[in-house]
């Protein structure tokens, strides 16, 4: 089951490189669905058997000892539902464009989501590194083939800048290596002997940047802009929507459990920089014009109070930081895809310039109110649930943080109805005046996100239940002294 | 065990290998003639074969002489190879100095 | 809070149709409300209200006024220790809040059907007042703080659509931005005010909070940063110092919305919130003064600004804020069931006033100043007659709803506080004075607008009369929900009231009663003070004919007041504009310069070093040799010597 899950998109790549171009993008929606239903599928599954029934060991190379070694806890279970949820969005959302070469294109695609799933499946260490790396490459080249005119720069930087990040993080995990008595990368044996406090200081840092720069963090942040911008829509919403979710969801995986006393010594510090992240972000994005950098900014402040969350140590964080993952995963994916229409029609990224989209495609207006709703976190909304528990495990950690913190619920409320006024409301120009409402495939991807909004900030308790007792296991290391 | 090499001391043995080594050394060096630079690599090779071959005899062990075979193998090999690019080389250049072939740099 | 909840299960349908109607009703409109004919989406929202109201009738007479009916549908957010059902608390305060919430928004649903006939977005209004109705009815009805914040920021949305209702306007749209952002900094304080609760009660239920409070010292730490909080969400919502500044621009919506939102339901959510969590608040004096302060200082600082104002909707803008101050007052004096007591009487005259507003505007065909208005009253009888007695009730014209309302809330300041009774009476008395200079501005005299228009006068249709009429004879009529004992009569509504109220009596400072005789003799001062004050602004406007100046000719404070206080401008110049030259700045400054500037520098530094370094590779082979000969010529040394 596990390797299935794992491997179908690996094979559904192989598959889409051989369908032709034409043909492409519906197999790679057929794969991408059949993977979710088999996600479904998996759901049950492991609503009966628990994690057991995923583990999956094999010997690999005996010196150095590295295993191929997957697994799904509730955790994993999450993530991996997640990419296969938006992974056929995605892919329906590039229909509508006609792309050169597209069987390469979405092959990339579903390349990246094998990289990705094998992200959250590795419990060996190196070969989580491994799967870390090969995450970097379709999209590095999705960017670079199919991207905007500043493409090369740009995306030579982002390649570069966490390339840098994922060396250091090798350099942790060899350390870890050689400080483990049973010299062994797997997961178990790094949680159960801690290496001793006077080396998890320095460690901390080679696996905090790493995570760092993919989240991003600030002041680590500054590839994500123009990345967002440059890259393909298909290619930010991966890089948004789930691979951004690589870095938190490693800072829970690999770094609470492993370096507690790391935590203890610097974690202060790493709130704090989340902490202004958020208000630093949200407050550049007040200004942005462009309509991708705004999302981008948005989205840094949004991950910079999961990362906060995540550092507060306890569990209301942990838990909202699971659900905001989700929910911005989602959201984040619907305002690009809502971005890319509007440049797509209108030929233009600038906010000022556009204006009166609401009077001529009133079904495109209400399922991009409500997309911008759940960003602004409006309770009912899937965003409400998880900055309310972020909000309140920083709360919980330090109320003056919180306090600062919870100034994106202004700002962010400042930036996107700013947003959404210059773009939707208004009167009509010549930019918008040939705008056309919604068509089906575009209706359907935009509808189910917001369908997916309202489920889930109404019952979210499926997650809760699904990812508490990982969190538990992973709390009780993190915070042990 | 007295042969005709040991009528010579070994340090005669080791001051000439020297010398020899240290004459390819400065052709390698100073020369600019690919051709002599090959020759002097020549003679570099073949001074350790002489250290080689008398090490050899002083202490009656053919180890060294199999080296010694080896490496004149390897040279006779260098040395086609390298007359060839000398060749082609000079026919390209029409000439064997090797300041002229100064292309692959930064 | 109450002991003796009942489980009557006959009950329970119809406490969850409540909010169920006017959802259903939002879902077939907002789905499929192209598809249908205008006349039937009207209805089809009118009627989902008219059917919660009717389920609120049964609750009303379900419930005695000591019973209280707690549903707990699922729960919301719920892991390790923390536990947030989604339930309702149904029990007197509630009740009264859903009998004016279903009441007043059936009629003003009724109302708009013939008030936006003609508006192209006619099904779309529709849809958004139901989920504002929604929202308002989640907002009074959940059992906890999270249940009555997903209301509290749900209206919040509702406002901001239907503020920016006619969305090509850019100012509409800056006003429904405002209105949702301040709204947004009130919140965040009640959000922070939750996480107290959550963290040092270990829940937001209101029952639970409220225990866990009464173990408390009264007036610690804790028990004023929480109350504080949530009063600072209650300023934002409600619109008092220094949050108030998006009420009067709000009114860019269509007046059914003013009305509706901006004066009858949302805005008084702040003080259900207070009256809700009442004992909290009596454990916390020093809130109570804060709120008394806020409460009195809003209440004159929006009537002055009222009296210069030309905009017939920013007139009754500016005195709903005013008489939203008058209620906190109230509820610092401790007095909470007099706040929600005018609360009530204040939704019928305020609806109504506004309804009304927005018939004459309706008959000038959307003339708003009242400057090119006047005369009014020989044209539009039905309008013209139900305005004058809001106004009169409003004021505080003896025997009409306003009076004991007001009164009530005066008698109280008097037992407390004799200055705060004092400059609370110069308000109430500024607001009969700039009401009735609308009145007599509007109705009387001579018609000052074009030929054109005066041509075109006419009644508004049935539809928008009826709820006139209706609201006219709540407002005439409703004091008598709580006749004061000074006429022998139990005071109805506050002993409906008492259930809810009755916990936190006990830790409220004790004045003594004002005599009956005292009470009358105020209760004459202010009635009589009120008929002087119309009598003035009749001499004034109707007699000497005055007219309000154009606003370039007014001088010194005029002007200052005309230009409310320049507050707007104040708030331009210290908040919005710093943020927008600091984004700038994060943005060029900081973000370009300094940290990508490192990032790039780091990158520059590994490229330049390649580029010198590399100068070595000379391609010279002689050089080559030569390296290599001295490497090893060293490394032997080292070997041999080190």
């Amino acid at each position: 089951m596990t390797l299935l899950l794992l491997l179908l998109p690996l094979v559904a790549a192989l598959a889409v490189l051989l369908s032709g171009n034409k043909m492409a993008s519906r197999v790679a929606l057929l794969f991408t669905v059949a993977e979710f239903g088999l996600t479904v599928y998996a759901y049950t599954i492991f609503k009966q058997q628990g994690p057991e029934a995923f583990v999956f060991f094999h010997d690999w190379i005996s010196s150095p000892k590295i295993s191929i070694n997957l697994g799904v806890d509730g955790l994993s279970f999450v993530m991996i539902g997640l990419t296969n949820f938006l992974l056929p969005l995605i892919v329906l959302s590039g229909f509508n464009r006609e792309y050169s070469n597209a069987k390469t294109y979405f092959s990339l695609m579903l390349l990246m989501q094998f990289a990705l799933i094998g992200v959250f499946m590795a419990y060996d260490g190196l070969l989580y590194y491994i799967f870390w790396e090969l995450a970097l490459l379709p999209i590095y080249f999705i960017a670079l083939g199919w991207g905007g005119k500043n493409r090369v720069p740009v995306t030579l930087k982002f390649f570069i800048y966490t390339l840098a990040g994922s060396l250091l993080m090798l350099f942790g995990f060899i350390m870890l290596y050689y400080y483990n008595p049973n010299a062994s990368f797997n997961i178990t044996d790094l949680y159960n002997n801690p290496v001793c406090s006077c080396n998890q200081g320095w460690l901390f840092w080679m696996f905090f940047l790493a995570f760092a720069i993919k989240i991003p963090i600030v002041p680590f942040h500054t590839w994500q802009a123009d990345t967002y911008s440059e890259a393909p829509t298909q290619g930010t919403m991966l890089l948004s929507g789930i691979m951004l979710k690589m870095g938190t969801y490693s800072l829970i995986r690999w770094l609470l459990p492993i370096l507690p006393a790391g935590i203890a010594e610097w974690g202060p510090l790493a709130i704090t920089l989340c902490v202004i992240g958020i208000v630093y972000a949200s407050i550049i994005a007040i200004m942005q014009n462009d309509i991708k950098k705004l999302f981008a900014y948005s989205s840094v402040a949004h991950v910079g109070l999961i990362a906060a969350g995540i550092f507060a140590l306890n569990i209301e964080g942990l838990q909202g930081s699971v659900v905001q993952m989700i929910a911005h995963g989602v959201n984040v994916v619907g305002l690009f895809f809502c971005a890319d229409i509007i440049i797509n029609r209108t030929q233009t990224a600038n906010i000022s310039s556009l204006g009166g989209i609401r009077n001529i495609a009133p079904r495109f207006n209400t399922l991009f109110m409500i997309v911008v709703i759940a960003s602004v976190a409006l309770p009912l909304t899937n965003g409400f649930i998880g900055e309310f528990l972020l909000l309140f495990g920083v709360f919980k950690y330090n109320t003056w943080l919180s306090v600062f913190a919870g100034l994106t619920i202004i700002l962010g409320a400042v930036y996107m109805l700013r947003m959404f006024q210059n773009t939707m409301l208004g009167n009509t120009n010549e930019n918008t005046q040939h705008f056309t409402d919604l068509n089906w495939s575009e209706t359907l991807v935009l509808g189910i996100i917001a369908f997916t909004i309202v489920v889930m900030g109404l019952y979210p308790k499926p997650i809760f239940e699904l990812v508490q007792p990982s969190l538990d296991i992973i709390l009780n290391k993190a915070i042990a002294k | 065990m007295e042969n005709t090499l040991q009528a010579v001391p070994q340090n005669w043995y080791l001051v000439l290998s020297t010398l020899l080594f240290c004459i390819g050394i400065m052709g390698v060096l100073f020369r600019r003639n690919a051709i002599i630079i090959l020759m002097c690599i020549e003679l570099m090779l073949n001074s350790v074969n002489l250290l080689l071959v008398s090490f050899s005899a002083y202490s009656g062990n053919s180890d060294g002489q199999v080296f010694v075979f080896f490496i004149m193998v390897v040279a006779a090999a260098e040395v086609a190879v390298g007359l060839a690019l000398m060749m082609s080389i000079y026919r390209n250049a029409a000439s064997t100095d090797i300041n002229v072939l100064n292309k692959l740099k930064w | 809070m109450n002991d003796n909840m009942i489980q009557d299960t006959l009950l329970v349908t119809p406490a969850l149709l409540v909010p169920l109607l006017p959802l259903i009703g939002f879902l077939i409109n907002g789905l499929f409300g192209k598809f249908l004919p205008k006349s039937v989406t009207g209805w089809i929202a009118a009627l989902a209200i008219l059917g919660s109201f009717i389920c609120s009738v049964t609750l009303f007479n379900g419930l005695n006024s000591t019973s209280s009916l707690n549903i707990d549908i699922f729960n919301w957010i719920a892991f390790s220790n923390i536990n947030i059902t989604f339930g309702f608390l149904i029990d007197p305060l509630t009740i009264t809040m859903l009998l004016v919430v279903t009441g007043i928004g059936f009629l003003i649903h009724l109302y708009s059907i013939g008030y936006m006939h003609d508006d192209e977005g006619f099904t779309r209004f529709f849809t958004y007042l139901n989920l504002f109705i929604f929202f308002m009815l989640l907002l009074v009805m959940g059992n906890n703080y999270l249940v009555m914040f997903i209301g509290w920021e749900g209206v919040g949305l509702c406002s901001y659509l239907l503020i920016g209702f006619w969305f090509k306007n850019e100012s509409y749209n800056n006003a429904a931005k405002k209105a949702f952002v301040m709204n947004r900094i009130g919140d965040l304080g009640f959000l922070l005010g939750m996480f107290f609760m959550l963290f040092y009660f270990g829940s937001i239920d209101y029952s639970t909070v409220a225990n866990q409070a009464q173990t408390l010292a009264p007036n610690s730490a804790l028990l004023i940063t929480i109350t504080m909080l949530l009063f600072v969400g209650a300023m934002g919502k409600s619109a008092q110092l220094p949050l108030f500044t998006w009420l009067p621009d709000a009114m860019a919506g269509p007046t059914p919305v003013s009305a509706l939102i901006h004066a009858a339901t949302m805005v008084t959510a702040g003080i259900y919130m207070i009256v809700r969590s009442n004992i909290l608040f009596s454990l916390a004096p020093t809130t109570l003064t804060f709120i008394l302060i806020v409460g009195v200082a809003t209440s004159v600082f929006a009537a002055v600004i009222g009296l210069l104002q030309n905009d017939i909707k920013k007139v009754l803008a500016y005195s709903t804020v005013s008489q939203l101050g008058l209620m906190f007052a109230a509820l610092g004096l401790g007095a909470f069931s007099s706040g929600m007591f005018h609360v009530v009487t204040h939704a019928f005259f305020k609806a109504l006033l506004f309804l009304g507003a927005g018939s004459v505007i309706h008959a000038l065909h959307g003339e708003q100043d009242i400057r090119k208005m006047g005369g009014l009253g020989k044209y539009i009888k039905v309008t013209y007659i139900t305005f004058l007695l809001a106004s009169l009730a409003i004021s505080g014209f003896p025997f009409l709803s306003g009076f004991f309302s007001k009164d009530e809330i005066l008698a109280h300041a008097f037992e407390q506080n004799k200055t705060i009774w004092v400059i609370l009476s110069i308000s109430s008395f500024i607001t009969a004075f700039y009401m009735f200079r609308l009145v007599f501005l509007t109705f009387f005299g001579n018609f000052r607008g074009t030929e054109e228009t005066k041509k075109h006068i006419h009644e508004s249709p049935i539809t928008m009369t009826l709820p006139l009429i209706v609201l006219c004879i709540l407002a005439v009529v409703g004091g008598l929900l709580g006749l004061p004992e000074v006429f022998h009569v139990q005071h109805a509504f506050s002993t409906y009231l008492s259930s809810v109220t009755e916990g936190s009596a006990q830790y409220l400072v004790h004045h003594e009663k004002v005599s009956h005789a005292t009470e009358i003799a105020l209760m004459s001062f202010a009635g009589i003070g009120a008929i002087v004050v119309i009598l003035f602004a009749y001499n004034k406007y109707v007699k000497q004919n005055a007219l309000p100046a154009d606003d370039v000719e007014l001088t010194g404070l005029n002007k200052v007041i005309s230009n409310k206080f320049y507050v707007d401008e104040i708030y331009e110049t210290v908040f919005v504009k710093p943020i927008t030259v600091l984004s700038d700045l994060f943005l060029v400054l900081v973000d370009k310069l300094i940290i990508d500037l490192a990032v790039n520098a780091t990158a520059w530094i590994v490229a330049t070093t390649g580029k010198t370094m590399r100068l070595m590779q000379t391609g010279n082979t002689g050089f080559y040799v030569f390296a290599m000969v001295i490497g090893m010529m060293v490394l032997l040394i080292i070997r041999l010597f080190i």
